[in-house]
């Protein structure tokens, strides 16, 4: 099991559509998943990634549309012979059967010696670290050991697609953020092309090569997770993927985007819209000293401060400036930045470096 | 454990605590207390009696003699296998006609189910008796079904189907199915169906994912509703009584019979003394083989 191109098969969805009722689950949707990419479908609930995922393991029969294999059109075909592996939400392991035969049952099915199936199991349980456990009854196994089991199942026939519906969402935080850096390190053994769907925005950004973002049956945004973070296309994406404050922002005539009657960065592109917004990512907006100079690579705004929160390694400041908006800013807590000395209601001036301001179209809501 | 005196002085409010625990499971015994005056009333003590009274003869000794007839005279063994023969094959019946059944209301969408069980409860809630007769009425020799099939021209003379084992398999299947349809949907509704989903996912074709995954994972639900199925049947009077025409002969039949013939309390006790040990003696037997506890009891 090297990594390899081979190994995997691009996966090409065009117009995808499902209703249910009235209600679009999914809304000529089209992605390109490449061969070998770890590409998560990242969405609020019932926003239809899940409904996507289902659509190409084959458990929903879209309304329109097509997903292809490479070069094959499998839109039409059923499940048990489309050839991918599936990781389910709730593991959905057979608990009838031993860890052993969970594993061994798609080779089962596909009459391999006992010999060989033998070997892939015990190699399977290997990579997911469960060498010991082959005997085991499903109900002896704690939650994280049961989506090994799950992960297992899922490759041991070597599917060159795998997909996988918020498997780590029942685990504890700390079992969870160790199973993402496992199944990223797997990933890259296995060089399998990987459909990833989660809620999760962190987890997201923790394992994908690329986000596909969905709201409301749609795509909202494609890119890496630096893209999607550092340039969201909308507002939606901005406030779902990461914490954000907004500030509106005016275009005036001279092309400049305008707050507060202080012009402050060129319109990014030839859009000809006059509302814009200005994102301000909580850790890019910094606390200035109370005298620093006001330089012209910065945007500054005064306010004072409504909410302080320790977490820890850092604390949240809320600092609400003249026009009632209220910004967020995540500071350090090292003894240098003097955050224990903040108080609520005290003025502050805070700042964020051009370079950071993220500038999308439209009003703030 | 921490010594005595320790408990005493550093144990803050350990004694109220102590005391509190003790009132509660006090008034839970309190509270259940008339449940269990009426079980040792209603159940407890008429079994013991009867138990008592299979060990009495005809003048009110003690003597084994009503055990001793049991197996001296051959008719007694011949109505025991008849009542485990009547019983297991109405059970099996039960499963035939059951699974599917329960199979197809487990599939539907939830908001058809009450209407197919409706169809499933409805005979259950009426009388015992008037179902019994209304089978008799069709069954018989000049019966709905067999007028019915003559003028089709289906058969020519009337086929037997009641007063003998047909009619009272028919009856009895009929009257037992609810018993395993309902604990049958039961399981069958608690499969994940994800599980299915994986096994398609898997390369499992509907009919491989039915038999190896669907099939194996509703086996407690028919183990359940096979051994009511078959604990009811065993002591089952009216419907074998009336639909086997005195052709069927049922260690409950006998029982009346005996009552009735020799009003011989001593005997009759004895034989419901055998049948419920014999009826213990097949649930434990499950129970080896069957793992009964995760079954009944939904142990894991």
């Amino acid at each position: 099991m090297t990594s390899n191109a081979s190994a995997s098969l691009t996966i090409s969805v065009t117009e995808l559509t499902k209703k249910y009722g009235r209600v679009f689950a999914l809304n000529a949707v089209s992605i390109d998943v490449r061969a070998g990419e770890f590409l998560t479908l990242l969405g609020p609930s019932g926003s239809g990634k899940t409904t996507l995922l289902m659509a190409i393991a084959g458990f929903n029969r879209p309304d329109s549309g097509r997903i292809c294999f490479a070069d094959e059109d499998i839109t039409v075909l059923p499940p048990h012979k489309r050839g991918v592996g599936m990781v389910f939400q709730n593991y959905a392991l057979f608990p009838h059967m031993s860890v052993f035969e969970n594993v061994a049952f798609p080779l089962k099915l596909r009459k391999i010696s006992a010999e060989e199936k033998h070997h892939r199991v015990m190699e399977a349980l290997k990579t997911v670290q469960l060498s010991g456990y082959a005997e085991r009854g499903i109900d002896q196994l704690s939650g994280g050991q049961r989506q090994r089991v799950a992960l297992a199942r899922a490759f041991v026939f070597g599917p060159k697609i795998l997909l996988m519906d918020e498997p780590l969402s029942a685990l504890d935080k700390k079992l969870r953020e160790e199973m993402q850096i496992e199944l990223k390190q797997l990933h890259r053994q296995l060089g399998v092309t990987t459909v990833y769907v989660t809620h999760d925005q962190r987890e997201a950004l923790t394992m994908s090569d690329r986000i596909a973002v969905i709201n409301e049956g749609e795509l909202a945004q494609i890119g890496t997770p630096r893209e999607i973070y550092n340039r969201p296309a909308n507002q939606f994406v901005a406030s779902f993927i990461g914490e954000s404050s907004f500030i509106p922002l005016h275009r005036n005539d001279s092309g400049q985007l305008v707050h507060e009657s202080v012009a402050v960065l060129p319109v990014p592109n030839e859009e000809t819209g006059k509302e814009w917004s200005l994102v301000i990512r909580p850790e890019r907006l910094l606390l200035e000293k109370p005298k620093a100079k006001r330089t012209n690579g910065k945007i500054f705004f005064d306010g004072v401060i409504t909410e302080l929160v320790y977490q820890g390694e850092t604390a949240i400041v809320m600092i609400e400036l003249g026009n009632g908006k209220i910004v967020t800013s995540r500071a350090n807590t090292r003894a240098g930045d003097d955050v224990d000395s903040l108080e609520l209601g005290q003025k502050v001036s805070v700042s964020i470096d051009k370079n950071d301001a993220i500038v999308i179209p439209g009003g703030t809501k | 454990m921490a010594s005595p005196e320790i408990n005493k002085i550093e144990h803050l409010n350990a004694d109220k605590l102590l005391a509190a625990e003790r009132h509660e499971n006090l008034t839970i015994f309190a509270l259940s207390l008339p449940a269990l005056i009426a079980v040792l009333v209603v159940i407890v003590i008429p079994v013991g009696w009867l138990f008592s009274l299979s060990f009495l003869d005809s003048s009110g000794q003690l003597s084994l003699v009503n055990y001793q007839k049991m197996i001296e005279y051959k008719s007694y063994a011949r109505v025991f296998k008849t009542t485990f023969n009547v019983s297991i094959l109405t059970t099996l019946l039960c499963i035939l006609i059951g699974y599917p059944l329960a199979y197809f209301l487990s599939q539907i969408p939830r908001r058809y189910v009450g209407f197919f069980m409706l169809t499933v409860l409805l005979p259950f809630w009426t009388s015992l008796l008037v179902r019994t007769y209304a089978w008799l009425v069709m069954l018989q020799r000049n019966g709905l079904i067999n007028n019915f099939a003559i003028d089709l021209g289906l058969w020519d003379t009337p086929l037997k189907l009641a007063h003998n084992l047909n009619g009272t398999l028919i009856g009895m299947v009929h009257i037992m199915l609810p018993f395993l349809i309902l604990p049958l949907y039961a399981a069958m509704r608690r499969i994940d169906p994800h599980a299915l989903q994986a096994a398609a996912n898997l390369g499992a074709t509907p009919v491989q994912a039915f038999w190896q995954i669907f099939v194996p994972l509703s086996l407690p639900g028919v183990v359940a509703g096979s051994l009511i199925v078959f604990v009811l049947c065993l002591g089952f009077y009216v419907t074998p009584a009336v639909l086997g025409g005195g052709r069927v002969i049922l260690v409950s039949m006998q029982i009346t019979a005996i009552l009735e013939d020799q009003f011989n309390w001593g005997a009759a006790s004895a034989l419901g003394v055998v049948l419920l040990v014999l009826t213990f003696a097949a649930l434990f037997l499950a129970s080896r083989f069957l793992k009964l506890d995760e079954v009944m009891f939904g142990k894991r």
